[in-house]
Formats: C-alpha cells, structure tokens, sequence
C-alpha cells in the first residue's frame, strides 16, 4: 500500500484494469510482493489466523441468520431446530458457536505477542489502537451474539451488563431503558441485539482494512525489534509466509475441529440449554471465558460504578500503552528485566480469569479461614480479584514506565540478517537470556 | 527466573481448582459409563429403545419434550432407524407409536378442537396445557422439558442418573415437606431444615417422587428391569434426545481431523521446502 510497486500487469486486460482501478497491483503488493522480515515466528502467524476466523464467523453467521427468530418465545427453539433439522445446522451452528471462542483464543496469542515484542511501539502506534478497536467491537460482538439463543445465561449475562450502564451517575437509567428499547431486557432488547451483532463483524472487518493499511506503512515488526534495514532483511510475502501461516493455520483448525466435532459444548455453559426464565435467576451468573478476567476487574470494586470504570479503565489502558512504554528497546528478547514482570502479567490474567468465575465470596484454599483482617476475608477470590486488578493496572501503569527507565537492555543486534550467530541464544554474551530460540 | 514463575503459575492453579457454591452443596455425581462416551462412542440402539419406552411410559406423565418429534424416532441416528424408509416420517413403527397418542388440532370442517392420533409429523405431546396447570398437578414445582437435559445440567448423562437412582430415606433430624424428596445428588441448602447431628448432609430437596424402581417398566427385548437397568436406559435415550446428530459429528469430525492433519503434514513439509535457502 506504500512504496514503490513492483507489480507489472502482464495481459492486455490486467494493463486496461491497471489505469483504471489498480486492484491487481493492490492484492499483489499487499500480499504477493510485500517484502516481510524473514525472522518472524509463530506468534507472528495469528493476524492470518484471525482474519481467517472473522471470516468464518461471518459466513456462518449469515447462514445461521437465514434459520434464527429473533423472538424472545422462539430464539431458543430455533437454535434447536438448526441444530437438529437444519442440513449441516450442527456443523454451522457448533462452528459460529465455538468459532467465537477460538476468535478470542486467537486474538489474546496476537496481543500477548504484540506486547512481547513491542509491536505497538513508533512508528506503529495507530497500528495498535487500531487493533485495540477491533477487539473492543468484537467484545460487543460476542457479548451480543451469547443473548441471541436466549438461555438462561445468555438472558441474566444481559441483564447484569445492561444494568452496569445504570450505574452512571443522572443518565445512567434514560440510558439504559433507551438501550433496552422498554424497561427490561425483552424482546426489543433481543431484535436489536440481532441486528447490531450482524452489523458489528462488517464494522470489524473495516477497521480490518485499516489495521492491514496500518501494517504495511511501516510493514511487519519482527522478534528482534530492528527495523528492516535492507533487502536481505526481508522475503516476498507469497511464498514464503502464505505458506508458514497456511501451516499453522491449518494445526489451528485441527484445534477448532477438535472442539467443533468432539466437545462443542466444552467451552459453553450448561445452564445456557434453559430456556431464558427472568422468574428463574441462576446461582452463578458468568460470561464466556474470554470475557471472565474483566468480570473480575468488573466485581473487584464494592461499588457498581467504580467498577464499570475500572473495567473500561482495563480496555482503555490498552489504547495508551504505546505512551506508557518509556524504552526505546522494541523486543522483550533484549529486556530480561521486564520480561519476568510480562509472565508475571501473563499469570496475574489468568488468575482474573478465575477469579471471575468464581462467586466473589468463594474460598481460594478450601477450608483456610486465618487470613481474616477487620471483616475482609483475604482468602477470597473477591479479594484475589482486587490483588491481581491492582497487579494489571500496576504493570501498565508503574512497571512499564518504571521499566524502561531503569533497565539495562541487553545489545540489540545490528539488523535483522546479523549473522545468526549473533543471535543473543547462540552468541557468548547475554546467552541463555531468550526465552525461544526460534527467530 | 522464567523457571520460577512457572512454578509459581502451576501452583497458583493447583491452589484454585474450584471449591463449590457456597452454602448449597451436592454429592459428586456417581461414575456411569456410557457407551456413547469418547470421540468414537455411539449410542446403543438397543438401550435407546428400551429408554425410549421408560420416558414414554413414566416421564411422559410429567415431562414434555417439545423439540421431539416421532419422526426423529426414525430418522438415521434415531433408535427406529429402518434402512427401508430414508423418509422417517414414512416409517412404520414410527408410525404406530404416534399413533397410540392424541394430539390436539382443529377439525377443519366445524373448526372445533379436536383429538386425534398422532402421525410422525408431530411433535410429541406436551403433558399439560400450559405452565400453571404442570405446577398445580406438582405441588407447584415445574417438571422440566426433558429435551435438552443432559446437556442442561453439569454433569450430564452422569448427573441426572444420580438424580434418578439417588433417591434416600431422609437422615434423622432433616425435616422434609409435603412434595418434598430428599435426594444428596440435587444441589440444595437445607440448612433450615436439618436439626440432627452433624453437619448439614449433602444435596437438596427435589419435587420430583422417586419416578422408576424396580420392575416400573417391562421391556421388549426382555432384559431385567431393575431401577439401574431402567435409569440406565432412560438416560441414554435422553442423551441421544438432547444430541441427535452426535454420532453423525463424530464420524464427520473424524474424517475432518484426518484431513486436516495430512494437510498440516503436507504444508509443514512445503514450508521446510520454500524456507530451504534462507537464513534466519
Ligand atoms: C410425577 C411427575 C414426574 C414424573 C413421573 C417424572 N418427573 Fe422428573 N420432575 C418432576 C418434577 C415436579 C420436577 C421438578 C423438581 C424440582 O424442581 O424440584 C422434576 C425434575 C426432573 C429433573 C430435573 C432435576 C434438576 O436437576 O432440576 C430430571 C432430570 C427429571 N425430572 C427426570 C425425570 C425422568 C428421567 C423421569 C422418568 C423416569 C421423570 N423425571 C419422571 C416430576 C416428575
Ligand atoms: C466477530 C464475529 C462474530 C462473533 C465473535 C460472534 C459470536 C457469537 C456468539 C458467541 C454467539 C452465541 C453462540 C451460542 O452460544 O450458541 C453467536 C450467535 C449468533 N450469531 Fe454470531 N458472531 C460473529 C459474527 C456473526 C455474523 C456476521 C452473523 C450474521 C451475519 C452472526 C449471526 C449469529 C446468529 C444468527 C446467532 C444465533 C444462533 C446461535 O446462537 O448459534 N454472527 N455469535
């Protein structure tokens, strides 16, 4: 999309098109010639991975779309009826279905590894709020998707997070019953839930486009975080990374099979097969896993709207991290300091993971009552869920700044194409300080 | 130092593996193998029969089905698959045990509601007309549709075999009420009612009577019918009802991961191929 262009049309009809819409050139230089550092690794390969899910989710959503009844007396039976009647409705439905978990599952692998590496750094910053954008919408996205079967979890889920807009001083309740379409969640509430979750993904796949425009102004960063400094840095896109990401695109699928064919309920939950009851509310109410650690953040704060504020606090810290980041060492394989500090981080979210899905008052040790102060029981996972949300909001806050300016980096090689004996695995000095030998 | 904080995140999991609900508590449920378990498990049309006659001749009393319909019964998968009739609804033993029911309709001539039998069209019928009318012949507590229930309640085929042969004479000291059966399976709170000794026993209450024992039902193909064997089948036909098509995702996903992993194997080998010559 920059750059000069090393497309030549080669027919007549490719030459026409060329002066008048230059699409083929486009495509070519976008992903056939586009020159890509030829150190990256695994982690680099999810951006493919995730385009190729919205893009699944997208083509069964509209299937499922052509079978589901937006109605608060027939969503339930509908979903059944493409389950059980719908030719192939099991394979669509359990691929939308578990699709939007390996969606997630794929998106978190992409921001740890843009974290890691630093890839929301200058000159990619708009990169990264653009990506910060589209997991924002695709949040909504999900979140709207999970009230369409109208279960009973999908009905209490909405509840509880409409209800969090209340919480708002003045406008909160005009805004909420606004949001409803009536004064509770019903069936207004579930035909314009179906409406904006079949217009979101169109919106994420725009700011798709964007992201992709983004990335290739500055192009790829890289595991050693050293721009591209010549040709011998980098290879053409095709063939070399269609091929690397239609590899590990390929072992993802077999894990998305996995689940679609074998255990398409594993990652659902059970009370999600009531039929939505607003008489009836479940012991627990929890969203989907990829949702539970801002749950946490949400329930850590005893106050309603001290919580709604932390939890978008949480998102929008995301959003500004490429200015609370104070070193000018883009990859984490050259900041042993930080890097203990980015695993601690990696735990403290898996940790508000469970913690949201657990009952705030729930012992973290079963049966260990000692750790009592005042009438706060220590133990809880109310009080690990505060623990680990300071931690979150500290290791963005603090130790990122903090970091950068008083770490000692190890030597960032030259360029990218340094000897590979240089590499700070296999080189006397600073060796064993990289956690992959991969690059 | 990364060795470390491993260690520190195994054991931060170790130390929250999951303590339950906090006051309502349950017995596990008790381990039942089945033969439709596992990637390659199938449902035994046999015992699916046989379950299909304890539901229609006890569940039925209480419990709809409203996502059943007798043609299901036929259809490939279902437990009256006849290679002879790819059309379930064409299906003759379908056909005869719609029959034996009445179903509602309007007589299209006078447009009074009638009854008339069944065909394998129809949905199964629903024991009571509506909600309030299930309630008042229960005590007020709601009999479930049954069509999804292994798959609504955590613990599945496991749990609601527990529920059904878990049924115990209530421990002394443990007050129960009138449509009230104590069963240590159904997840419950009955602090306000226990004075006995001890702790508070596991489980709940449930408004369900103990429906099966033995000899409730007599079965086709003569085999015995003690409250296991009948529980057992009743499950499994309940399992098959709330995942028809789980034998036919299983064979598909089977051929699915085959060739999803050829293709791994074949382009992790072009990817070795085009990479050859570069250093990196
Ligand atoms: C006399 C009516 C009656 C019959 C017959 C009956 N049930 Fe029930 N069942 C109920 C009622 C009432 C409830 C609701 C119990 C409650 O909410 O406490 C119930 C609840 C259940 C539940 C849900 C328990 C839970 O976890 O909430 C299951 C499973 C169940 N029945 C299975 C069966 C099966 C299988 C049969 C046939 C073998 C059967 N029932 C026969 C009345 C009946
Ligand atoms: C960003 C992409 C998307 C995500 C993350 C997503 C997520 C979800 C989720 C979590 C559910 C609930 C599934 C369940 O638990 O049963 C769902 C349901 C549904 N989605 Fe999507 N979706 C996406 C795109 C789409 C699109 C583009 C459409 C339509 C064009 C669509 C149509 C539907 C329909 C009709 C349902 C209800 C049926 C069902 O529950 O299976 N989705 N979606």
């Amino acid at each position: 999309m920059s750059g000069h262009s090393t497309y030549e049309p080669k027919t007549g009809i490719e030459r026409w098109l060329d002066v008048r819409l230059p699409i083929l050139r486009f495509a070519n230089d976008t992903v056939v010639t586009f020159p890509t550092p030829k150190n990256l690794n695994y982690w680099y390969t999810f951006g493919g991975i995730l385009a190729l899910m919205l893009g699944i989710q997208i083509v069964t959503g509209i299937v499922l779309a052509m079978h589901y009844v937006p109605h608060v007396d027939m969503a339930f039976n509908s979903v059944q009826r493409i389950k059980r009647d719908v030719n192939y409705g099991w394979l669509i439905q359990g691929m939308h279905a578990n699709g939007a978990s390996m969606f997630f599952l794929a998106v978190y692998v992409h921001m740890f590894r843009g974290l890691y590496y630093g890839s929301y750094k200058a000159p990619r910053e708009v990169l990264w709020i653009l990506g910060c954008v589209i997991y924002l919408v695709m949040i909504i996205t999900a979140f709207m998707g999970y009230v369409l079967p109208w279960g009973q979890m999908s009905f209490h889920g909405a509840v509880v997070i409409t209800n969090l807009i209340g919480a708002l001083p003045v406008v909160g309740p005009a805004i909420t019953t606004w949001l409803w379409g009536g004064f509770a969640v019903d069936d207004a509430t579930l035909n314009r839930f179906f409406s904006l979750h079949y217009l979101l993904p169109f919106v994420i796949a725009g700011v798709v486009a964007l992201h992709i425009w983004a990335l290739h102004v500055p192009g790829n960063s890289n595991p050693k975080g050293v721009e591209v400094k010549s040709e011998a840095d980098t290879v053409p896109f095709h063939p070399y990374y269609t091929v690397k990401d239609g590899f590990a695109i390929s072992v993802f699928l077999l894990l998305y099979a996995a689940f679609v064919f074998f255990a398409p309920d594993a990652l659902g939950d059970a009370v999600n097969y009531v039929k939505a009851n607003p008489l009836v509310t479940p012991a627990h109410i929890v969203p989907e896993w990829y949702l539970l650690p801002f749950y946490a953040i949400l329930r850590a704060l005893p106050n309603k709207l001290l919580g709604v504020i932390a939890m978008f606090g949480a998102i929008a810290t995301l959003f500004v991290l490429p200015w609370l980041d104070t070193s000018k060492v883009r990859s984490m394989r050259y900041r042993p300091a930080i890097r203990l500090w980015y695993f601690i981080f990696f735990i403290d979210c898996i940790v508000l993971g469970f913690c949201g899905a657990h009952a705030p008052d729930d012992l973290v040790i079963p049966g260990v009552s000692g750790l009592q102060l005042g009438d706060a029981n220590l133990n809880s996972f109310v009080w690990l869920s505060r623990f680990a949300a300071t931690f979150y909001f500290a290791y963005f806050w603090v130790i990122t700044p903090l970091m950068g300016l008083t770490e000692t980096p190890l030597k960032v090689p030259e360029s990218i194409s340094e000897p590979v004996l240089s590499h700070p695995a296999s080189a006397p000095m600073g060796a064993m300080a990289s956690p992959e030998k991969r690059g | 130092m990364l060795r470390k904080a491993f260690a520190f995140a195994a054991l931060g999991l170790a130390l929250m593996a999951g303590p339950a609900l906090a006051g309502a508590t349950h017995a596990e449920p008790k381990d039942v193998h089945w033969s439709f378990e596992g990637p390659f498990g199938k449902f035994d049309t046999a015992q699916v029969q046989r379950g299909y006659k304890v539901y229609r001749e006890v569940c039925s009393a209480c419990h709809s089905m409203e996502q059943m319909y007798f043609r299901n019964l036929g259809q490939k998968g279902g437990p009256f698959y006849d290679e002879k009739y790819k059309n379930p609804n064409d299906n003759p033993y379908v056909k005869s045990l719609a029959k034996d029911l009445q179903v509602k309709d309007i007589d299209a001539d006078t447009g009074d509601v009638i009854q008339r039998p069944a065909g394998s069209a129809d949905r199964f019928p629903a024991p009571f007309p509506n909600e309030p009318a299930a309630r008042a012949a229960n005590g007020g507590a709601l009999p479930p549709d049954l069509s999804v229930i292994v798959k609504a309640r955590e613990g599945g085929p496991q749990y609601v075999y527990s529920i059904l042969t878990g049924y115990k004479d209530p421990p002394p000291g443990l007050k129960t009420g009138p449509n009230q059966y104590y069963n240590p399976y159904m997840s419950g709170d009955m602090t306000s009612s226990w004075s006995g000794k001890g702790p508070v026993p596991e489980g709940g209450f449930i408004a369900m009577p103990p429906p099966l024992v033995d000899g409730r039902v007599t079965f086709d193909d003569k085999s015995p019918s003690m409250l296991s064997q009948e529980a057992k089948d009743v499950v499994a036909y309940l399992a098959w009802a709330s995942d028809p098509k789980a034998t036919e995702r299983k064979e598909f996903g089977l051929g699915a991961m085959i060739y999803l992993f050829f293709f791994s194997v074949l382009l992790w080998f072009s990817y070795r191929r085009v990479w050859k010559n570069i250093g990196h």
